[in-house]
């Protein structure tokens, strides 16, 4: 067991070759931001750890594919660098519930 | 490793005694037998409902004769459904010392409490005693789930315990996953693992079922916290929960009860047959790994990232903390910090790490939740259907 980590500024992971969006590994943003592995992505806004953005721009109702799997679909137009979440899209099988204070990525 | 040797020939990593009211009425009756002895060993248990149901019944005989667990005392209000004889014919059956307490017949609470802390006591002294015998890999049962699942939970902490999972099955152990209704969205790749084709459809009957059931309730296995971390659907956390499964081959698929026949990895399905009641199959992640230690799980290995302090009575819970940033505030209830694979620690340290512990709390070190006193209970109602001929194929 180690010493306990302290939040350090992320990077974006990418998970599968199929994904269409990117996994922060800690605080990123807004700005250039370093894609493990391959250069770099212009986020749109503060994106905190566990959070995605999108690796390129998503059609509104188009797949949103994580792990190399579709994990919902696209509620809106999504550009590439912008916060993917409950916001712009939803469950293809039973809706998410979120209080609103925690749904946000940006706090 | 070294075990306690049971009449049925399983082994149990601990020696607990354990104090189970058979009604809420005799919840606090319990609760005080206990107290003084709550560091040697003794640990409350039970089922608070007056009505019967013969899932509750099930699973109190499978926990009250659980290799864990070394003596029982029932504490029984005395108009209860709940039938106490049945259970303590059961215990007396499986070699255990047993004894019942009625408050109504015992002179009240006070009388009650100090006649169970006398029995309570005198057990505690015997099961110190009792020699151990060496025990295998291949003979321990253990369960997984996770609980206040992130983002962070599907890289981290979830892959980890899969590669322990599949180490510890290898190695002969039987490994049971759970909670069908965080698997929607995995149903095909999932059933694509099963040993045989029929196998695969009832794995993915079990799946359909859950989304089915959760649809009537109107919410998927999915909190307030889920989506603060990151997540956004049932089905990406469902794809982080299923790395838990590791990547051997499925061999069963099981019930709450359902005691694995052999090593190999373990499907339980947890969300009741038949027509919706009860309300949620699962109201929290204790429900879970009650579920599992039913189905003899000895210990349990509990993935999570917003930060769950829970243990369990009866078996040991593993912390396992997906994300760094919790870790950091938690660390005191933390037994392995998985986040730091987000800066750079491989996968495979991580996951050699869970299994290492896994056999030393086996073995008898005590993990942070034990340590702290935690040892959390729930069993609510539920209704099942026996498991079919082709969910566990020779």
């Amino acid at each position: 067991m180690d010493t306990p980590t302290s939040p350090t500024a992320g990077v974006l992971l990418r998970l599968h070759a199929a994904d269409n969006v990117l996994v922060a590994t800690g605080p990123v943003g807004p700005g250039p931001t370093p894609v493990s592995g391959s250069g770099t992505l212009e986020l749109r806004a503060k994106v905190t750890l566990g959070h995605k953005v999108a690796a390129e721009a998503i059609a509104a109702g188009a797949q949103i594919m994580k792990y190399g799997v579709p994990i919902g679909s696209a509620t809106d137009q999504i550009p590439a660098g912008a916060h993917v979440h409950v916001d712009n899209m939803k469950s293809d099988y039973t809706p998410t519930y979120a209080l609103d204070a925690t749904a946000g990525g940006d706090s | 490793m070294q075990g306690y040797l049971r009449k049925d020939g399983r082994k149990g990593i601990r020696n607990y005694v354990a104090v189970a009211y058979l009604v809420e009425c005799a919840h606090h009756v319990a609760r005080e037998i206990v107290h003084p002895h709550r560091e040697d060993g003794a640990q409350v248990i039970g089922f608070p409902g007056c009505f019967p149901n013969v899932y509750a019944q099930d699973m109190m005989e499978r926990l009250c004769t659980h290799p864990n667990v070394g003596a029982v005392l029932l504490v029984s209000l005395g108009c209860e459904s709940f039938n106490r004889f049945q259970l303590s014919e059961a215990i007396e059956a499986s070699g255990r010392p047993v004894e019942t307490i009625v408050i109504q017949r015992t002179g009240g609470t006070r009388s009650s409490i100090a006649a169970g802390q006398d029995w309570v006591a005198a057990q505690v002294e015997a099961l110190k005693g009792q020699e151990t015998v060496p025990m295998g890999v291949d003979e321990l049962i253990v369960g997984t789930v996770c609980g206040g699942s992130d983002g962070t939970s599907g890289i981290t902490g979830n892959p980890a315990v899969g590669l322990a999972y599949d180490r510890l099955v290898a190695e002969g152990a039987a490994c049971i996953f759970e909670e069908t209704g965080e698997l929607i969205g995995c149903e095909a790749i999932m059933a694509a693992r099963a040993r045989t084709p029929e196998l695969a459809e009832e794995l993915t009957r079990s799946v359909e079922k859950a989304a089915r059931y959760y649809a009537t309730l109107g919410f998927g296995s999915f909190a307030a916290g889920n989506a603060e971390g990151g997540l956004s659907t049932i089905e990406e956390k469902s794809m982080g929960a299923y790395a838990k499964s590791g990547s051997s081959p499925i061999d069963g698929l099981i019930k709450p009860g359902d005691i694995p026949p052999r090593g190999g990895l373990y499907l339980m399905d947890v969300v009741p047959d038949g027509e919706v009641r009860y309300g949620f199959p699962n109201i929290a992640d204790n429900a879970e790994i009650v579920e599992m230690i039913a189905s003899g799980a000895h210990l349990t290995l509990f993935v999570t990232a917003r930060g769950s302090v829970v243990g369990s009575a009866l078996a040991p819970v593993i912390k396992i903390c997906a994300n760094p940033e919790s870790y950091a505030r938690l660390s005191e209830d933390m037994d392995v910090n998985a986040g730091r694979i987000l800066s750079g620690t491989p996968l495979a340290e991580v996951g050699e790490e869970i299994y290492d512990l896994t056999l030393a709390v086996a073995d008898g070190q005590k993990t942070k939740s034990e340590a702290l006193g935690h040892a959390e209970f729930i069993l609510t109602y539920k209704s099942f259907e026996p498991i079919g001929p082709a969910c566990l194929p020779g």
